[in-house]
């Protein structure tokens, strides 16, 4: 019988999570935000000046994480949605991220600059 | 009336699938196999990353090369505006794939405006996803064919053989998603998509949308960071 709430609570917790997507409207918004990012980045990329600085490469990947996680809380809901499928998607990323950042420490030219290859 | 409690969870009623958690495992499932597709790409873009500048030859993606056997220039290989172009195709696909789940999810709800009727039509927004999808793919044939006829495959050198690799690698991935949707659009023109299918189309959206993150990544690291 508890399982019977349980999945009643469940279905409830489902509705209410249906209920607080957002509406077509956040997504048009939403839409027009990732395309200013775009059209920003690309911007960045034809000004010399701004290519030499040492604010290039931070900036666009500040530009580039931010269009990231709008994409994957608004369209993919994660905002929204149950904690489970955002420690499914978040720990697999984090295992990914955490890989790259070592990869790039061992092979990269983060390593060649530590000294620990030539 | 216990065996029946008991052996409830592992009966579909009514079309809802009952698990421990609560949760369809189809959803469960697709956001496991997303996770597991972050490091499939993240190994694709390391390896990417590692041999970025150690290509031996040319052509090179952000640098000109002459080749000092026969003297042949080679300008830099990407093409900037063509990607931005693609970029902007999968990045409106993802918006009409929000408004084609949206639409059927809000299939029963009375539509008395055009603006209403179009915002409605998960049809409409399904055609949308599948023909930007296309588009983002012929961007890549094009640019992939003109890299070869420029002389880089992915055999010339170590940019060659990551780049396509890690591309194509997306490419497939976005082939398969317009597949997934095409056969959503057959669903819908066959019985009209409903709310009860929304799961269905959580799916293929959730799926859709990871390709176009996955893209925001690999535009900004592969063809703008220099």
């Amino acid at each position: 019988m508890a399982q019977h709430s349980d999945h009643a609570a469940a279905g409830h917790h489902d509705a209410a999570a249906h209920a607080h997507h957002p509406t077509a409207k956040t997504y048009l918004v939403v839409g027009l935000f990732l395309t200013i990012i775009t059209v920003l980045e690309v911007w960045a990329y034809y000004v010399p000046s701004f290519v030499a600085s040492k604010a290039f490469v931070p900036t666009l990947l500040i530009m580039s994480a931010v269009k990231f996680a709008t994409v994957v809380m608004f369209y993919m809901h994660l905002k929204y949605d149950h904690k489970i499928f955002r420690a499914l998607f978040t720990g697999g990323f984090l295992v990914a991220a955490t890989t790259l950042i070592g990869l790039m420490f061992l092979f990269g030219k983060l390593a060649v600059r530590l000294g620990l290859l030539t | 009336m216990e065996a029946a409690i008991t052996s409830a969870p592992q009966s579909p009623v009514a079309g809802h699938h009952y698990t421990s958690t609560g949760l369809d495992n189809r959803k469960i499932g697709i956001w496991a196999f997303l996770g597991s597709e972050c490091m499939l790409f993240v190994s694709l873009i390391s390896t990417y990353l590692i041999y970025k500048g150690r290509s031996v030859v040319g052509p090179f993606p952000h640098e000109a090369w002459t080749n000092p056997q026969t003297g042949q220039h080679l300008n830099p290989i990407l093409n900037i505006p063509v990607t931005s172009f693609s970029t902007f195709l999968l990045l409106m696909s993802s918006l009409s794939m929000v408004l084609a789940h949206n639409a059927v999810v809000n299939k029963r709800v009375p539509k008395t405006t055009t603006g209403q009727r179009i915002l409605g039509s998960s049809k409409l927004w399904l055609w949308g996803v599948i023909i930007l999808g296309l588009g983002f793919l012929m961007c890549q044939a094009y640019e992939f064919t003109s890299f070869v006829h420029e002389g880089l495959t992915i055999r010339t050198n170590l940019f060659g053989s990551s780049f396509f690799t890690l591309t194509g690698f997306h490419g497939a991935h976005v082939t398969a998603g317009v597949l997934w949707l095409c056969s959503l659009l057959a669903i819908d023109y066959k019985r009209d998509l409903m709310p009860e299918d929304a799961l269905n189309v959580d799916l293929a959206a959730l799926y859709w949308h990871f390709v176009d993150v996955v893209w925001i990544a690999i535009f900004t690291l592969v063809y703008l960071i220099r």
